[in-house]
């Protein structure tokens, strides 16, 4: 039988798998999650506290474990469901369950529970012969079907085994019956030969540890593929509340049963010494009892253990490990304080590589840049997420922010070659001899000299100033463009006194450190080909200046959020990615009108341009500064970015209108593989890619709209949602009117924040709370989470957010379908909100829902009400980030604005509550948890302008009319309708309990005729606000 | 341990296997209606029907022979009965659990009928009928309440049961091989398993059992966390026909999964991904052209022995992949004793 031998080893899974090779030396199997062996994990099962069990667990497998052992016997538990509710809560831990279970029980019943509740491969344990053959392959056809490897301990009818033989005999036994009659997986078995304690004082003890070594020996010899387990810890039983000698003989045991083949084993990490480590003569002691070396190896090693005792030292201390990577070389200091966004040592290394260093700038160059480099890759190859991006960001400023004043001051006092003196840009102490030497050959230029000063003076050369003979340090150069760091050189040559002449690798050089240029032209290119020589200065003139910012970095990019839109966390958090990778950012803020966006790109001369936007009329202003761009000529690619963009609307809208290429970028890790490819030298061929690309995906789309079908506006009014209002109930509100709310306690709406899209903030992506487990983010969002906690409690504590609301509350009633009149407590109409008409053909029985369908028409003669609310919890916010931007701090500037998102979207929610069970009290017995609330479980709906029910963002026009908003609150709203403060939430209340979310979808040109004639405004108008809207 | 002496285990040594295409894709061209899906014996039916494609098998078994011929004309080996859903489990959504025998059974017989006929016309390309066991609608190790991690919605004792009756039927019904496929939690493909291996012990028979597996996302791990490795260690126990891997990827994407997978197992490999990724508006839209492109390269890797397809791909789509498959020998897979 040609037999491979590579696979047969003993594999195991969890969420990863487990090979037991030979190489793996020793697979440790965490025990503290046994009831009969931690007096602390069987009260926390008995009093069913599973967190603190789970932590338990948590602990095993960061300590090291590499199998997880589970047992629940204990008389007083419900095994069964222990197991199974302990089991089931570790799925739900992705970093426990990575690693196999050992699913351990004497009882069967619990075995199979555990079985079926681990989607990985487990191991039994255990099995034996204990209740004879027919049980034993019973249960061991029953683990080989659920796919398990087995313990199998070293115990038959008669008893356990005790001896030598005794082991080898029954598990020679066993084997012969699992490989040849059972025929389970030889591989799949591990064997339990009983570890007994030692040093008893009983004769039958002396041999326990060698019969061990010895019968492991025999197994892993003669039952091939077979593998030794054990536990370790019964070995001291009898050194118990000695830890000094248990440690070193569990080490000592462990030593040696490794070399004898046992590759399995538990053990308790916390409770083992390093063998080298052993006090030599402890462990001389120790391996006396182990191998029965001495008659009086017992009495030897209690004597050595009660001096100990005597001495009081019987535990050892293993917590002085804390922060040892303060002990590394400063660059890996520097690396570790980037990468995990430490920021507590940060000045004090920096500083030590700032004195070690020749220039400050070599720090961010050198250290600080190996170090950010490391995180780029880190964060490109998914192994690092953006909250720990922000906040190595928040790390590398503060170190930039240290070492910029000893920039600045170097910059101004540039080191002499010589090394003594400090000058302005000339020598000093050689400044007289060669002001003078300058002087004479300022008047006796050569003529290709005369020719180009010609050219270059008077800022003749697009503007740029150039001097003539200007003393640099000891060099006198030809020609110097200062703004520009540019020294232009004639035949080769700087002029320099003849005794100090240096040679010319060594002056570009000393010329390079201190931040210029050098090019160089000879006489005959001057007076033969000047328009050659004019080119090639603007090109030299076009490059940044060496040693300023510019040249540092990969690239430089130009940020803005678009006119009308004030939302910039996203924005915020692709600039500081796009910064750690080595791009320089140009941040114009939010609400950038195109032409400010344009002259800065010029003026700039940046490589990309970055557009971010959140609210839909953003899409249309993004489509504006394109065809601006593409007006002026402009060729920098755009980039374009926020949470209504879409490659859809990029490819359709965008793209067709600019040459130059459009990408959108959905999440903010894209955008460093994005712009790195977009400034490859040889970018033509990604951008052509992008360009068919979204080529292709125009023309799939066109394709596709055609597909749909629309009714007209009339047909859909026809089919509108019907309301039963003869028999649907209609609750009066407790208190018609507006109200008002200032200065809200804002600790209030802790329970009603919805933590989902806190997370989708910073790119992290999964529900609250499962996401805090998750197996690849879950870290990092505790992490996210703790922050944002502390960053929430000083919002509480020291009130530094300010929230105010306000809402009404009106009789209403549906008039001309769509539209809905509201009237003031005296009956006379002062606002009509519009409503807008599915369109699109629905399924028959479905119909073409608007929102004035859930608010009685006027025709049939109901009184009906409904409300409007805005909310806003922004004040504040925008001094706060302020002042964590001028702290370096991104991390909790951008931490702040999505907190006050959240608690803005909490406002609302808390306040529809309030308006639910109180001002208008149509449902007084509601009880409904946050999760509810959020699942929108409650009845009536509070729609939002601007959102899929009621895309129209001029809706907000009339709520703050009808309202006062602005007035009454201080919420006011930009040019393309944006709330601000940002993180303000207005919309509508209905109550009917028929009344649900939707989405408008595609609407067509007669609905927006028809909508501009109620509107009043001319239907270009209404075009450019329902765009995003009108089908094509 | 593993034999070789099944019908399709001998085709299998000598060539690539072609598997049929998705079969809701093309059922979907028909635009069958809530009346159809009734058809005469459902009229009256309380619940509403329209959407179990399980259904169609009784009500309109012509549709589902068509479209089995359509793909063992394009050139598969295997079409896979229409039993995706054909667990008590899943049918609950259509309150139909108590004919989920006959579901199966009838599904069975279609598949079976064509492939007899097919095979009599040109012997020396055997077709096959493999008895797809989708993975239900339920998990049995996730919890599908966040606040409740310990709860289950369904056990492996529930999955078994239900698992054992599906396979009796597809079994009683004539399928060549069973197919575990679009396992996105290994703990129901177990239980599937283990009721596969108390059927064959309690008949005394062996059937070749084919396992797929899904993996959900760019995180290269089924939707239970498992990494492929550790996927294909938690179901080897079972001496098996084929692994692989089918849906939510396309073939491109696939490819590093089913490379590891090729590397790790003894057993004959699979894959039968999806045309694609779906575009923004949730459909398939990756050309047989394209798709055959990408399977191309699983062939000159030497990956593959059975490959087919799954979510938006058509008859177009297998005949592209059979034409390709001719070219290569199939994956020599590693004999262990």
């Amino acid at each position: 039988m040609a037999e491979s031998d590579c696979k047969k080893y003993l594999t195991l899974s969890g969420l990863e798998p487990l090979v037991v090779t030979p190489e793996s030396n020793f697979i440790n199997v965490g025990e503290r999650t046994n009831v009969t062996g931690s007096r602390k994990f069987l009260r926390l099962i008995k009093e069913e506290k599973y967190d603190e069990a789970l932590d338990v667990a948590r602990d095993q497998v960061e300590g090291g474990a590499q199998i997880l052992d589970v047992n629940m016997d204990e008389g007083m538990l419900d095994g069964v469901h222990a197991m199974t509710t302990f089991l089931n809560l570790i799925a739900s831990e992705p970093d426990i369950s990575r690693i196999p279970l050992m699913i351990d029980s004497s009882k069967w019943e619990i075995i199979e529970a555990g079985l079926q509740v681990a989607q990985g491969k487990c191991v039994v344990n255990s099995i034996s012969l204990k209740e004879g053959e027919a049980e034993f392959k019973r249960q061991a056809k029953l683990v080989k079907r659920y796919g398990a490897a087995v313990i199998v301990m070293a115990f038959d009818e008669t008893g356990q085994a005790d001896n030598y033989n005794r082991r080898i005999e029954i598990c020679k036994r066993s084997y012969d019956i699992l490989v040849n009659e059972v025929n389970f997986p030889p591989q799949d078995i591990i064997f339990d030969p009983n570890i007994f304690p030692v040093a008893t004082g009983m004769d039958e003890h002396r041999r326990n540890a060698i019969d061990f070594f010895e019968a492991t020996k025999w197994i892993r010899e003669n039952l091939p593929y077979a593998n030794v387990s054990g536990g370790v810890s019964n070995v001291s039983f009898s050194f118990r509340g000695n830890n000094i000698v248990r440690e070193a003989m569990h080490s000592s045991f462990l030593y040696h049963a490794i070399k004898n083949g046992m590759n399995l084993g538990i053990v308790n990490p916390t409770m083992l010494e390093i063998y080298d480590e052993i006090d030599k003569e402890l462990l001389e002691l120790v391996e006396d009892v182990l191998f029965d070396r001495r008659d009086d190896a017992t009495e030897r090693l209690l004597d050595f253990a009660e001096e100990l005792k005597a001495k009081g030292s019987t535990s050892t201390s293993k917590d002085a490990a804390v922060q040892e990577w303060r002990n590394d070389p400063l660059q890996d200091r520097i690396t570790h304080a980037l990468v995990k966004g430490i920021d507590a040592f940060i000045i004090e290394d920096v500083q030590e590589a700032r004195l070690a260093s020749k220039k400050p700038i070599d720090v961010i160059e050198g250290h600080l840049m190996i170090g950010m480099n490391v995180v780029g890759d880190l964060f490109g190859s998914g192994k690092m997420f953006l909250p720990q991006v922000v906040k190595s960001a928040r790390v590398m400023k503060k170190a930039v922010a240290y070492l910029q004043p000893f920039i600045e001051e170097a910059k101004k006092a540039p080191k002499s070659p010589k090394g003594s003196f400090y000058w302005k840009t000339a020598d000093p102490f050689l400044y007289g001899l060669m002001k003078e030497h300058a002087k004479t050959m300022r008047n006796k230029p050569t003529e290709a000299e005369a020719l180009l000063w010609d050219v270059l003076s008077n800022k003749k050369l697009d503007n740029h100033k150039f001097r003539r003979q200007h003393i640099v340090g000891s060099y006198i150069a030809d020609f110097i463009c200062l703004k520009k760091g540019l020294i232009v050189e004639i035949d080769g040559l700087i002029h320099q006194l003849p005794e100090n002449k240096a040679s010319d690798e060594e002056r570009t050089k000393w010329l390079n450190e201190q931040g210029y240029r050098v090019v160089r032209f000879t006489n005959d290119e001057v007076l033969s080909n000047l328009d050659d020589v004019l080119e090639r200065l603007k090109e030299a003139l076009e490059v940044s200046p060496l040693g300023t910012e510019g040249a540092r970095y990969a690239g430089k990019i130009l940020m803005a959020t678009v006119k009308g839109d004030v939302h910039d966390i996203g924005k915020n958090i692709v600039s500081v990615v796009l910064g750690c990778n080595n791009y320089e950012i140009v941040d114009l803020g939010v609400m950038v009108p195109p032409e400010k966006i344009i002259e800065t790109a010029i003026k700039e001369k940046v490589d990309i341009i970055g557009l971010s936007g959140l609210i839909t009329p953003s899409l249309d202003e993004m489509v504006y500064v394109s065809k601006e761009m593409e007006k002026q000529n402009i060729e920098i690619p755009l980039i374009i970015g926020g949470a209504t963009t879409s490659r859809a609307h990029s490819a359709v809208k965008i793209a067709p209108h600019y040459s130059n290429t459009v990408v959108h970028i959905n999440d903010a890790s894209r955008a460093v593989t994005v712009v790195g490819n977009l400034l490859q030298k040889d970018s033509e061929v990604y951008k052509n890619q992008i360009r068919e690309e979204y080529n292709l995906f125009r023309e799939q789309f066109m394709k596709r709209g055609k597909k749909k079908e629309y009714l007209t506006i009339e047909d859909a009014r026809k089919n509108k949602f019907k309301i039963d209002w003869n028999t649907s109930e209609i609750i009066k509100p407790q208190q018609l009117g507006v109200q008002v709310i200032e200065d809200f306690d804002i600790t209030k709406l802790e329970d009603f924040i919805d933590w989902t899209p806190f997370f989708r903030s910073w790119d992290l992506h999964g529900k609250y709370p499962a996401i805090l487990t998750d197996a690849i983010v879950g870290e990092q969002a505790k992490e996210l989470f703790t922050d944002a906690q502390v960053l929430l409690k000083r919002i509480f504590d020291e009130k530094l957010l300010k929230a105010n609301a306000i809402f009404g509350l009106f009789e209403a009633n549906t008039i001309n379908d769509d539209d809905i009149e509201i009237r003031d407590e005296v009956g006379n109409t002062i606002d009509t909100f519009l409503t807008l008409r599915q369109q699109s053909k629905k399924a028959k029985g479905k119909p073409n829902l608007a929102l004035a369908d859930f608010i009685a028409p006027k025709a049939t003669g109901k009184q009906d009400y409904m409300g409007c609310f805005c909310v806003s919890t922004g004040f504040g916010t925008q001094e706060l980030a302020a002042q964590f931007e001028k702290d370096n701090d991104d991390y909790n500037a951008i931490m702040i604005k999505a907190l006050a998102d959240r608690l803005a979207e909490a406002f609302a929610e808390y306040l529809h509550k309030e308006v639910r069970t109180k001002h208008w009290n149509y449902a007084q017995n509601e009880n409904l948890t946050n999760e509810e609330l959020i699942k929108e479980n409650y009845k009536g709906i509070r729609p939002a302008p601007g959102y899929p029910a009621c895309p129209d963002h001029l809706e907000k026009t009339t709520i703050w009319k009808l309202l006062n908003v602005k007035k009454a609150i201080g919420v006011e709203l930009t040019d393309s309708l944006a709330m601000w403060p940002a993180a303000s939430v207005s919309g509508y209340y209905f109550a009917n309990p028929e009344a649900k979310y939707f989405g408008l979808g595609k609407i067509k040109e007669d609905q927006i005729k028809n909508y501009a004639k109620r509107r009043d405004i001319s239907e270009e108008e209404a075009i450019k606000w329902l765009s995003p809207n009108l089908a094509d | 341990m593993t034999k070789r002496n099944s019908k399709v285990e001998i085709e299998l040594l000598k060539r690539i296997l072609i598997l049929d295409g998705a079969m809701g894709t093309m059922l979907q061209q028909y635009n069958f209606s809530e009346k159809d899906f009734r058809g005469e014996r459902f009229k009256d039916y309380p619940s509403p029907l329209k959407g179990n494609n399980d259904l169609l098998s009784i009500t309109q078994p012509k549709a589902i022979a068509e479209v089995h011929a359509k793909y063992f004309e394009a050139g598969a080996d295997i079409v896979e009965t229409n039993t995706f859903s054909g667990t008590t489990i899943a049918m609950a959504d259509y309150d139909m659990e108590d004919l989920v025998y006959e579901l199966n059974f009838e599904s069975a017989k279609i598949a079976k009928q064509v492939a007899e006929k097919f095979t009599k016309a040109n012997p020396e390309k055997p077709r096959f009928v493999a008895g797809s066991i989708g993975p239900t609608n339920k998990t049995a190790s996730l919890s599908p309440d966040v606040n409740r991690p310990e709860y289950r919605a369904i056990t492996f004792n529930e999955l078994r049961i239900a698992y054992k009756q599906q396979v009796e039927a597809l079994i009683d019904g004539g399928v060549d091989i069973l197919l575990v496929e679009t396992i996105f939690d290994t703990l129901n493909a177990k239980a599937a398993l283990f009721a596969i291996e108390e059927v064959k012990e309690e008949r005394n028979i062996d059937i070749p059992i084919m396992v797929s597996g899904t993996i959900t996302d760019a995180s290269g791990r089924t939707l239970s966390g498992q990494t492929v490795e550790a996927f294909l260690t938690s179901i080897s126990h079972i001496p098996l026909l084929s692994v692989g891997f089918n849906c939510a990827l396309g073939a491109e994407q696939l490819k590093p999964y089913l490379q590891r997978l090729s590397n790790e197992t003894e057993f004959f490999t699979s894959a039968h991904p999806n045309a694609g990724l779906p575009n923004a508006f949730g459909e398939y839209d990756e050309s047989p052209k394209q798709m055959q492109g990408f399977i191309e390269d699983y062939l000159k890797d030497g990956l593959i022995n059975i490959i087919g397809g799954c979510c938006g791909t058509s008859p177009e789509h297998i005949k592209a992949i059979a034409e390709v498959a001719q070219k290569y020998e199939p994956r020599l897979i590693q004999e262990f004793a």
